[in-house]
């Protein structure tokens, strides 16, 4: 592969001079495209903020802290779903980030190359899994071993966040795993030569290394887990109230978005609606913000890179 | 060469078809389906889509004129129509109705439901299977004495608003507290998404009870309970008897009546019409000449196609109603 350019470099230099005018169009053209990214993030905002105007004039900031949501008689509040998309979220993180970042290590350092090959394979397969699956497995396993478990229903905040930490788990083995195959072998073979075991040198050396992947990992199971609604909405019980027990029924922003959106006829109720998915997007962002200063300050600290 | 021709030939009998767009509810969603096919086939020339983005969307798309006829499971209320742009008339099209279903293991019976029993139950009042309110309507049933597992829709639906403007018939606590509309702020119960996440729930959860459409519940063999109305009498719910509760309620000239809860000693009370909503003033002729059609079809021959779905065909007096408020489409 190294060698293709060397070899044909003669002939390229001909071909890039022509080009050079063309350097400049292909950057604004890239730079237009790039930019588009950045209008489409705005107009998102810009259309949720105006269609929300109706309940951010009665409610205020109110919304975001009373736990009331009655369609009928006018009364929205979005505690009970912060709560629950915050909650499950953590919860799922909670779960799915030591088991993801454990089997990611076995297949990149300790596994024989087959097996984590094969593994590799299934997993990125399991991440291509539609998320009705994961919410139809769960309602047909977990639901009823919940149940037994001790949940009144089965359905509940807790059962949401088991599912959804099966459906990020994949993406945190596979992208962990890339991280961690990409420390360069001199980082392990100088960590061995100074004495330290396997494990020492896989813990305190390779991860430290491939930390950034390994966040990059969590920040992409963090969005899909806030976002995530069917597999949520089938097993979280859609109840808007927060209950003490983890094993209660709770609902998310997604969730209530997803079912209520289509019959909703008054304009507040839809109103409310799409500021739900302002402070969802909100929501993301900040999650987001925090989970980059815990890495910024973790940065500091560790090994430079 | 053969090719571009063959496309064109595609395309000649694509542009010569009118196309009529509707959305609106889910319920009705497969009987449409079936009328706008067989409507299809004998008019090849008449292309009629039906989106079942439900009642709420087919409302909004209809004011906002991205549709040329809308549906619902519930009227527009004054204030929907006072703000619409295009004046809607409503035209029933077929009958539903709503069941309490449930899953007591060991039960074979079917069970009887009061009114009361039933806005205690959805209240959250009466918590017990063996409840006296429950006990007094099933003598002789050897009711459990666990907890009634409360399973409602989760996502809005012309099913809650069927069975929550019924419950606020039937109790003022109900309407005062409640009322009634697509998505409530539900006193007890949790929610599933769709008669399918209801039925799902109440059949994986012993000792649960919900509510599903009937043809939900037909279809599936599910059990369900009879309702006592308001002549006094327990009925069980089926075609007939929703369309008796059709029949023995009484009909405004703008269609827009609410049945449940219907005065006649074999009328299902948990049952309602479905409609379709059509502009008043359609421009377009060749439109117009095909709903207008579309309604007398759908009103004669349309109505021996609801039976082998599990819906309720309309009552005569109702469908001879309707051939004469045809004339009011311009």
């Amino acid at each position: 592969m190294a060698a293709e350019p060397v070899r044909g470099a003669s002939r390229a230099r001909g071909f890039l001079g022509r080009l050079r005018a063309g350097d400049q169009v292909a950057s604004l053209i890239t730079a237009t495209f790039a930019a588009s990214v950045l209008l489409l993030a705005a107009l998102l905002v810009f259309e949720l903020f105006r269609g929300s105007a109706l309940t951010r004039d009665k409610f205020g900031w109110a919304f975001l802290f009373t736990g009331i949501w009655d369609p009928v008689a006018g009364e929205f509040g979005a505690l009970p779903f912060i709560y629950g998309t915050v909650v499950t979220s953590a919860l799922a993180l909670a779960m799915a980030v030591p088991l993801g970042l454990g089997a990611a290590i076995f297949l990149s350092e300790l596994a024989p190359p087959r097996i984590s090959d094969a593994l590799t394979f299934v997993i990125e397969l399991l991440a291509a899994v539609p998320s009705v699956i994961y919410g139809l497995l769960g309602v047909f396993v977990l639901v009823p071993l919940m149940r037994q478990v001790g949940a009144p229903y089965g359905v509940g905040v807790f059962t949401a966040a088991v599912v959804l930490a099966v459906m990020i788990l994949p993406f945190i083995v596979s992208i962990s795993r890339e991280a961690l195959l990409a420390v360069p072998r001199e980082q392990r073979e100088a960590a061995l030569a100074l004495g330290a075991t396997r494990w020492e040198s896989t813990w305190q050396v390779v991860v430290p290394y491939a930390r950034l992947g390994i966040f990059g990992s969590v920040f992409l199971a963090l969005a899909r887990a806030l976002g995530e609604t069917m597999a949520v909405t089938m097993v979280i019980g859609n109840d808007p109230k927060i209950h003490a027990s983890l094993l209660a029924p709770g609902y998310s922003i997604a969730a209530v978005i997803a079912n209520e959106f289509t019959e909703a006829t008054a304009d507040l109720h839809l109103s409310a609606l799409i500021e739900l998915g302002l402070v969802l997007f909100l929501l993301t962002i900040l999650l987001n913000g925090v989970a980059r200063l815990l890495i910024l300050g973790t940065t500091r600290r560790g090994t430079a890179q | 060469m053969r090719l571009a021709l063959s496309l064109l030939a595609l395309l000649v009998p694509l542009s010569a078809q009118t196309l009529v767009n509707g959305a609106g509810a889910t319920f009705p969603y497969p009987i449409y389906s079936k009328w706008f096919d067989e409507y299809h086939k004998l008019h090849p020339d008449v292309q009629i889509n039906y989106q079942s983005i439900g009642s709420g969307g087919g409302i909004r798309q209809l004011e906002a004129g991205t549709v040329d006829f809308g549906a619902s499971d519930q009227p527009m209320n004054q204030e929907q129509l006072a703000k619409s742009k295009i004046k809607p008339l409503h035209f029933p099209t077929v009958l539903g109705a709503v069941v309490a279903t449930y899953n007591l293991p060991g039960l074979s019976r079917e069970l009887n439901f009061t009114p009361d029993a039933l806005a205690g139950i959805f209240l959250g009042k009466i918590r017990k299977w063996n409840d006296p309110a429950l006990a007094r309507a099933n003598p002789g049933v050897p009711l459990p004495s666990s907890d009634i597992m409360l399973v409602h829709r989760s996502d809005g639906s012309g099913t809650t608003f069927i069975w929550t403007d019924y419950l606020s018939k039937t109790s003022p606590e109900w309407k005062s507290q409640v009322g009634s509309g697509t998505s409530v702020n539900w006193p007890a119960g949790l929610g599933a998404k769709g008669n399918e996440g209801v039925a799902g729930m109440v059949k994986q959860t012993p000792y649960s009870l919900g509510y599903v459409e009937l043809i939900y519940a037909l279809q599936n063999k599910m059990a369900y309970g009879l309702v006592r109305n308001a002549a006094g009498k327990f009925v069980k719910p089926d075609l007939a008897s929703v369309t008796a509760a059709a029949a023995a309620a009484g009909m405004p000239d703008d269609f827009r009546v609410s049945i449940t809860n219907a005065p006649g000693k074999d009328a299902y009370p948990i049952s309602s019409f479905t409609w379709l909503l059509i502009p008043s003033q359609i421009q377009d002729s060749a439109k117009k000449k095909i709903l207008v059609d579309f309604l007398r079809w759908m009103l004669g021959p349309g109505q021996k196609m609801t039976e082998p779905l599990s819906y309720a065909p309309l009552p005569q007096r109702v469908v001879a109603k309707e051939l004469k408020a045809i004339a009011a489409v311009q």
